[in-house]
């Protein structure tokens, strides 16, 4: 499995002392649970079972420059003057780095004061996306629960830990108490069997099933991975699988590991994705669900090609798309690419083994560590009548900043495949 | 008890349809915003809009952004309550954290107009919920709200929940 290189930014300042988080500890005699039902029931100190709500202490929560102005308006409204644990909040200056007007360097400042008078571990701009530093910096581990001011915090579940998206007055709640409360999901069984075919990735999987399970088939619901294939998908797999889930509606996804779910836990249902069967897949505008074989959707015309994002922005994506550019001879006239890495890490590795200068010498646009174009907040915007293609996670009308613009949503091969045709097109017959 | 008269939307209202987006640029009070309700769904629905309305929607209400807005928006236009078939993760706990009942529930048989009788009962571990539809003469059973979601719902919503108490009732 790939370790992804734990660091500090050193703008992060001091880590967590291991003493501030217990073991989980589970309620003795109690059988029949899933992997989210041992996590909520180590951090409630209750049995949690699907169906009931529970209190749960918060290991880590992390508030981006998109939900954490808003938190600290109810901070103030609660009354609030001390945050209980600093070390287990972190903010992310990610969706607005850098910032694009005054007003959202405004908001960067006002986190960076709050932060530094309450002893809270930031992430500056251009130290990327907050989801992405959360599993870097090993916060994301097993058996813990974690949740962020953002819908993608379902990410962690790939390292074995709990991890939801919840809203800015919760984020102020846990500022001033540390706890959150949940209600306990049922869980769909995802198994998945066989093997990848060489050029098919594990946002293949992920988009066949957004196919399966529609936009909201997992909707209150948790996504439990298991099955023979999970051996031979690594951490940079894993993370793209819980990442995606919550466009199915998950409440959150999680692969198994020091916590298994029991024998006889239960699920609600049973979904079953054969690996071997898999061909590159694209999402068609402008819905997450509306996926096709890359052969339904070869020939259309691309302008603009993304690669980056929560998703699809670390170092083996990059290397897999340059791999399929290189082999193609680079973007086809007319094509804007834009490389956006997803943490500064990341960034560093590229420059390290000259992936980075490939890229360069590609003509593409490199960003700024961060969300970059995938909401629309900073970065390249694409034109009206654009189709772009993207290794990120939605395809919303106006996601990237323009209505006028449509998203199509692939792996980092397929988008790289794109590029060098200027057309939608099978990865596999260029690399 | 909260009874009123129900406006009726189908399924997957996202957040953006209930206020537009464009309009929270302009301004996050909930006294103004509630001039625009609904307004890319229906533009003369805000007018209409009297005292005593509920919203009554299909399944997956309140999908897409989870901007808390979209909740404090229909507590300015003086609702205590939004009832739907099901509604979406984020919406559902911006509602409770808001103080704004969420009531899930067949609405399949709720009609545009008809008057409906929201009863609370409170109960060991919780508070049952029943929807009586007063025009068409029959009762609808809710899914019952948890007895912590009732006290954050009852003290106004988080903010002044943590005002009261200071803190989560936590077991550990």
């Amino acid at each position: 499995m790939t370790v992804l290189p734990v660091r500090s930014t050193g703008l992060v300042g001091r880590r967590p002392p291991a003493a501030l988080l217990r073991a989980p500890r589970y309620p003795e005699g109690l059988a029949g649970h899933t992997v989210t039902e041992k996590i909520l029931s180590a951090h409630s100190g209750r049995d949690a079972r699907a169906g009931t709500v529970v209190v749960c202490r918060v290991d880590y929560a992390l508030g981006t420059d998109g939900s954490t102005p808003m938190a600290l308006d109810y901070f103030e409204a609660m009354g609030g003057s001390r945050v209980q644990h600093p070390e287990r909040i972190v903010f992310a200056l990610d969706h607005y780095a850098p910032a694009p007007s005054r007003h959202t360097a405004a908001l960067h400042q006002r986190m960076r004061d709050f932060a530094a008078l309450h002893g809270i571990p930031l992430w500056d701009v251009g130290d990327g996306i907050g989801h992405q530093l959360m599993v870097e910096s090993g916060r994301a581990a097993p058996g813990r629960l974690l949740v962020g001011a953002d819908s993608h915090a379902v990410t962690y579940g790939a390292v074995n830990c709990f991890g939801t998206g919840i809203g800015s007055s919760e984020l102020a709640a846990i500022l001033i108490g540390g706890a959150i409360w949940l209600s306990v999901p049922e869980s769909i069984r995802v198994v998945l069997t066989g093997a990848l075919a060489p050029g098919v990735d594990a946002k293949d999987i992920a988009l066949a099933l957004a196919r399966e399970l529609g936009a909201d088939g997992a909707a209150y619901r948790a996504l439990e991975f298991c099955g023979p294939a999970l051996g031979s998908l690594d951490l940079d797999d894993r993370l793209v699988l819980a990442n995606l889930s919550v466009e199915m509606g998950a409440k959150n996804a999680i692969f198994p590991g020091e916590v298994a779910p029991d024998a006889d836990a239960r699920y609600c249902r049973e979904v079953e994705i054969a690996l071997d069967s898999l061909v590159p897949q694209v999402a068609l505008p402008h819905q997450v669900d509306r996926v096709v074989g890359v052969d339904a959707a070869r020939g259309i015309g691309v302008q603009m090609v993304y690669l980056g994002t929560c998703t699809g922005g670390r170092a083996r994506d990059f290397h897999r798309a340059r791999d399929v550019l290189r082999a193609g001879g680079g973007p086809a006239p007319g094509v804007q690419l834009v490389v956006t890495p997803a943490s500064r890490s990341v960034l560093e590795t590229l420059a390290r083994d000259g992936t980075l200068a490939d890229f360069v010498a590609m003509g593409a646009v490199v960003g700024t560590p961060g969300c970059g174009s995938c909401c629309g907040t900073c970065a390249p915007i694409p034109g009206d009548g654009v189709n772009v293609i993207s290794t990120a996670n939605r395809n919303f009308k106006g996601r990237m900043g323009n209505a006028q613009s449509a998203i199509y949503l692939a792996s980092p091969a397929t988008c790289a495949a794109a590029a060098v045709r200027g057309a939608i097109s099978d990865p596999r017959e260029i690399a | 008890m909260i009874d009123g008269r129900a406006r009726v939307f189908g399924d997957d209202v996202n957040t953006d349809y209930i206020i537009s987006s464009r309009r929270k640029r302009e301004s996050l009070d909930p006294a103004v915003l509630r001039r625009y309700l609904f307004e890319d769904l229906d533009p003369l629905f805000a007018a209409t809009l009297a005292p005593g309305d509920l919203i009554v929607a299909g399944k997956n209400f309140g999908c897409g952004s989870a901007m808390e807005v979209a909740v404090t928006v229909l507590e300015g236009a003086g609702m205590k309550a939004v009832v739907a078939r099901s509604f979406s993760r984020t919406y559902f706990r911006n509602a409770v954290n808001n103080g704004l009942i969420p009531v899930t529930c067949d609405t399949g048989g709720i009609r545009e107009g008809d008057r409906l009788a929201i009863e609370l009962r409170p109960e060991p571990t919780g508070c049952a919920v029943r929807v009586r539809n007063e025009t068409a003469g029959f009762d609808i059973p809710a899914a019952p709200l948890d007895g912590l979601l009732m006290a954050i719902i009852q003290a106004g919503g988080l903010a002044p929940y943590f005002k009261q108490h200071g803190r989560f009732p936590l077991a550990l």
